[in-house]
């Protein structure tokens, strides 16, 4: 899917190792070593610790790129890596093909001004600015007019849906109210590369979906590519193009969600996987048959391809059959309930 | 105390050795007192250096001197020559910008008593050194917090520095300033500088270092530069602790100036009331008291309200006009009235016949009520005096005879005191109670000599394992080399009579403020009237509490205790009261509901639970008698704080220098050994690192 796209971000056998002395591990900070898993343990017994091991991917420009870990898996690590908020011990990071590792301070400095933006978990807010004021505050280090700041703040503000407040400050907000604050702040820049680092994990879980889906909406408008951090596998389900599951600092798996879903790479992802409600993963492009009969039948509801068999339910309910078409609107085959439920009983059969 | 069985008898051997050397004493005294003859001249050493100093260095420091008594007075003149209604306007208007009218109506009336009682220009004297030495202190203070920030082995060497400038009493400093800078204003001003600027420091580093990682992360993913990132991101996050520090630092500074004016020189209202105390004229030195504790009360709330100020609300949204409005009523009063000052005289100077001074009606009151209650004043005094007082310095020995007791203390009574002792102490041991037969036992023997006639090298000695048990090899060596010093230097006899007077202080401040704080604690009412008193004491200058103690009790140890006692009971009460609310609920709802009745609540849930925050409340207890101690010797001590007085008198340097060092390491030692025994405590109750 991606390989008809073009990079954006390439993370290139990248390790970070905490210790006294990490750079000894390494030969001119290469990270391309011959035996990862041996190296990251003979660095482990050398009482160092290894955030991240070896750790290699890519973000297509436009491309949701999850990371998925429990805490102390390395993902926080790895995105601070990308943006150099974290220095990595050895390996690559390219942005738009230049190595983001041999950029001076000042040349850091420019591209996190212009070509990045980061949301928090806690927000990361500055207590004494109020909201448009925090949004500027990118632009205004910049050396920006307060016109000029105020036009462009204005301008995410209405995007997250802040108006009205404006003037308040950050403790007045409520908690999904000040990660808006967060995501319109690193949208200020208009960067092209966006990482959240658990942006929804301090929200309670309503806020947290609906907040999914306005970022889902923005993602619509604006294209970015963005880097997700997340520790809930469902939110990574939900908007991941594609995920990067991690453990201990290594990769365990990396593809689309269906992909992990359908073909765990080991138990730890199997895990994940299977408490997820299949009929949250399996989508109606997986479950049609071919009858072609009834493609034309005008009284036949129809469906995207890529809705999940838990919006089809409700739909199928109503009529004997569901067409399927795939986004450039070609029927792919119908739905049927006999489909869904021979579907199921496969994918459950699978778990056991 | 442990309960461990090896240290029960470690601690039994050492309280028989203790007595034994009592009566060994008698034949063979310098085990008991240390021999004058082996004391180091270390004062001489120390004087002799302070001249070389004096010799080599003086006219640097003259110089240094002449240059800072410019600013001084010329902010003494210029508010000496503003006419007091814009000041009494200015303050008014700070105080509604800093927490509203209800400190404005409070400020405008503090300030017009200096003017009605005639004190204003006294008042405005001392106010312009705070002026002065307040941003001294802060730059200071923020330069040396950041560097401590920025470098921690510059952290390793201020934190220890600014332990030491803040314990050692600031009497003791003032007197190599004095030497230094020549006499005049400029000591004051350097005095309260340097007391005054640790607390900036300690705030800027906690402050500047507690802000949110998220937050700094935000700044550098926002493109901030270092520069950029230290002044947009990290002070104004961090502009709350930095202003409690200025707050502090400005506290800090009105007490030392008030402290400092004891030099004289100064015509300002601490140099007032110190010279009413001495003349024993009490309404007067009242009048001027209220003057010093309103003052430090203003200057107090208004930083305060500035520190704990929610950021102007909106600011962005509204006119230029609504933004400035206190600075424009400022302005616009200050200028009306300083144009009709010049028209009418009375609002240039308050009219001399004006004044109100009530102090000779003041003091024909004290009068009476001290013939009236006459008797209750004596038999307080007598029963403090003969009963707790002698005892714990002398002993009972001592003590006990016709004239105080009413009867002789035979060596059957004397065998009856020892057979008792031993009772009780047998009685705690059989019930399992180790320790507290220890206790027992330890303090009969004190009792029975006097602190002041235990034996130096028994005592050194139990402290020195007392101090291996609480913090282990490092605390114990550092203990017995700090009691040497009190040892070699000299001043062991001066130490243990501040030791006796602090700590009854203490104990009766603890066990006293402890019972309020769990009244405060239990009962609404009692902590809302318990709060406003408390907070008056802490903002009080030290001087000021003297007073009605002195008034009453006339000059000696007892008013000095009771003075003592006043301060250092705030924390005690604070700390238990804090305690005591803040613990776990979900705990207090266990007990709750295992039927606990609040009784048993308290006494078996809450004050163990409690116990290492109240344990904290004693050290700084122990920390806010110390501090007032040197300030009671102004009404007669015999104690280290009176070296340090004499020190000062005498322009002998060294006296007053090993004496001031002497009460830090008091200070000092009592600090790890209250925090140690905390600091175990919690351990045992978090149960893991």
């Amino acid at each position: 899917m991606q390989s008809n796209k073009e990079i954006k971000l390439t993370c290139r056998n990248v390790w970070k190792v905490y210790g006294e002395d990490p750079s000894q591990f390494f030969n001119n900070n290469q990270g391309n070593v011959e035996s990862p898993v041996t190296h990251a343990q003979k660095i482990r017994e050398s009482s160092h610790i290894v955030a991240c091991g070896d750790v290699s991917f890519e973000v297509a420009v436009g491309e949701i790129f999850v990371i998925m870990g429990l805490s102390g898996s390395g993902k926080s690590t790895i995105v601070r890596c990308l943006s150099r908020l974290v220095e990595p011990t050895a390996g690559e990071v390219l942005l738009d093909g230049e190595n983001l590792l041999k950029k001076s301070e000042k040349e850091l400095i420019e591209i996190r001004r212009h070509k990045m933006g980061m949301v928090f978990q806690s927000f990361g807010l500055l207590p004494h600015l109020n909201v448009i004021d925090n949004i500027a505050f990118p632009l205004k280090l910049q050396g920006l007019t307060l016109e000029k700041r105020r036009e462009r703040a204005q301008r995410v503000i209405d995007l997250v849906g802040l108006n009205g407040r404006e003037g308040s400050y950050p403790r007045q907000l409520s908690g999904g109210q000040q990660q808006r604050v967060g995501i319109a702040r690193s949208l200020a820049v208009e960067p092209d590369l966006w990482f959240l680092d658990e942006p929804f994990s301090a929200l309670d879980p309503l806020i947290r979906r609906e907040m999914q889906n306005e970022f889902l909406g923005i993602q619509n408008q604006l294209h970015k590519s963005i880097v997700f951090i997340t520790h809930d596998f469902l939110e990574a389900l939900r908007i991941a193009d594609r995920m990067m599951i991690m453990k201990d600092g290594e990769i365990v798996q990396i593809g689309t969600p269906a992909e992990l879903i359908v073909n765990p790479a080991n138990d730890y992802v199997a895990e994940f996987t299977n408490d997820v409600p299949i009929t949250k993963v399996l989508t109606a492009g997986a479950v049609v048959s071919a009858e072609q009969g009834l493609y034309d039948d005008p009284d036949l509801p129809s469906i995207g391809s890529g809705a999940c068999i838990e919006d089809l339910l409700p739909v199928l309910s109503q009529a004997r059959a569901v067409i399927v078409k795939d986004a450039q609107n070609k029927t792919l085959g119908v739905a049927t309930a006999a489909n869904v439920i021979s579907a199921l009983a496969r994918e459950t059969h699978r778990d056991e | 105390m442990s309960s461990n069985p090896g240290k029960f008898w470690i601690w039994l051997i050492l309280i028989g050795l203790l007595l034994s050397t009592q009566f060994i004493g008698s034949y063979t005294p310098w085990l008991v007192n240390y021999p004058t003859e082996w004391v180091i001249p270390l004062t001489g050493i120390l004087n002799a250096m302070m001249n070389w100093l004096v010799e080599t260095t003086g006219w640097l420091f003259r110089g240094l001197s002449d240059i800072l008594a410019i600013p001084v007075s010329v902010v003494q003149q210029v508010l000496q020559w503003v006419p007091w209604p814009v000041i009494v306007v200015l303050g008014g208007v700070a105080s509604w910008a800093a927490s509203g009218w209800k400190l404005a109506l409070f400020s405008t009336l503090a300030l017009l008593y200096m003017v009605f009682v005639g004190y204003w220009p006294e008042s405005m004297n001392s106010l312009s050194l705070v002026l002065i030495s307040v941003p001294l202190a802060i730059v200071t203070g923020f330069g040396f917090g950041v560097w401590g920030f920025r470098s921690k082995r510059a952290e390793n060497i201020i934190m220890p520095a600014l332990d030491m400038l803040q314990t050692i009493p600031a009497f003791a400093y003032l007197l190599p300033i004095l030497l230094l800078f020549g006499f005049g204003p400029v000591v004051g001003l350097i005095a309260s500088l340097l007391f005054a600027f640790p607390p900036m420091v300690r705030n800027t580093i906690l402050g500047l270092k507690s802000v949110q990682a998220e937050i700094i992360e935000s700044g550098l993913m926002s493109g901030a530069t270092p520069r950029q990132l230290f002044w947009q991101v990290r002070i104004p996050t961090a502009a709350r602790q930095l202003l409690l520090g200025v707050n502090q630092t400005t506290m800090a500074a009105v007490s030392m100036v008030i402290i400092a004016s004891i030099i004289g020189g100064t015509a300002d209202i601490g140099w007032e009331v110190l010279s009413r105390i001495r003349k024993a004229q009490f309404g007067e030195s009242i009048l001027a008291g209220v003057v010093i504790a309103l003052l430090a009360m203003v200057i107090d709330r208004i930083t305060y309200g500035f520190a704990g100020q929610e950021s102007k609300e909106q600011s962005s949204e509204t006119g230029p006009l609504h933004r400035h409005r206190y600075l424009l009523i400022a302005i616009v009063s200050s200028v009306t009235l300083f144009i009709l000052s010049s028209f009418i005289p009375a609002l240039r100077e308050w009219p001399e016949a004006w004044v109100v001074y009530p102090a000779d009606g003041m003091n024909r009151w004290l009068e009476n009520f001290i013939l009236n209650w006459s008797e209750a004043i004596g038999t307080i005094k007598t029963i403090a005096f003969f009963y707790i007082m002698l005892p714990v310095k002398v002993g009972l020995v001592d003590t006990i005879s016709p004239y105080s007791w009413g009867f002789e203390f035979t060596p059957a009574l004397k065998l009856m005191y020892g057979l008792a002792v031993l009772v009780v102490a047998g009685l705690a041991w059989f019930r399992q109670r180790k320790s507290l037969s220890l206790v027992i036992l330890f303090f009969a023997i004190l009792f029975y000599f006097g602190l002041t006639k235990l034996s130096w090298l028994m005592l050194i000695t139990m402290a020195s394992y007392m101090a291996f048990q609480l913090g282990g090899r490092t605390l114990a060596i550092g203990t017995l080399l700090s009691l040497l010093f009190l040892l070699l230097t000299g001043i062991w006899p001066q130490a243990m009579l501040s030791v006796y007077l602090c700590g009854i202080a203490v104990v009766i401040s603890f066990l006293v403020g402890g019972f309020i704080g769990v009244l405060a604690s239990e009962i609404e009412a009692v902590s809302r009237i318990i709060r406003p008193i408390n907070d008056t004491l802490q903002t009080m200058p030290l001087f000021v509490i003297l007073i009605p103690f002195v008034m009453i009790f006339k000059i000696g140890e007892f008013s000095a205790l009771l003075a003592i006692v006043a301060y250092a009971i705030v924390p005690a009460i604070r700390y238990t009261e804090h305690g005591l609310r803040n613990l776990p609920a979900d705990v207090l709802e266990a007990s709750t509901s295992m039927g606990c009745t609040r009784w048993q609540l308290l006494t078996q849930v809450k004050l163990p639970l409690a116990l290492p925050i109240i344990m904290l409340g004693l050290n700084q207890t122990i920390m806010y008698a110390i501090a007032m101690l040197v300030i009671a010797a102004l009404v007669g001590t015999n104690g280290l704080g009176q070296q340090v007085y004499i020190g000062l008198g005498d322009g002998d340097f060294g006296i007053g220098i090993v004496a001031g060092i002497g009460m830090a390491i008091i200070a000092m030692v009592a600090d790890r050994f209250t925090q140690g025994w905390s600091a175990s405590r919690q351990k045992a109750f978090s149960g893991n690192d």
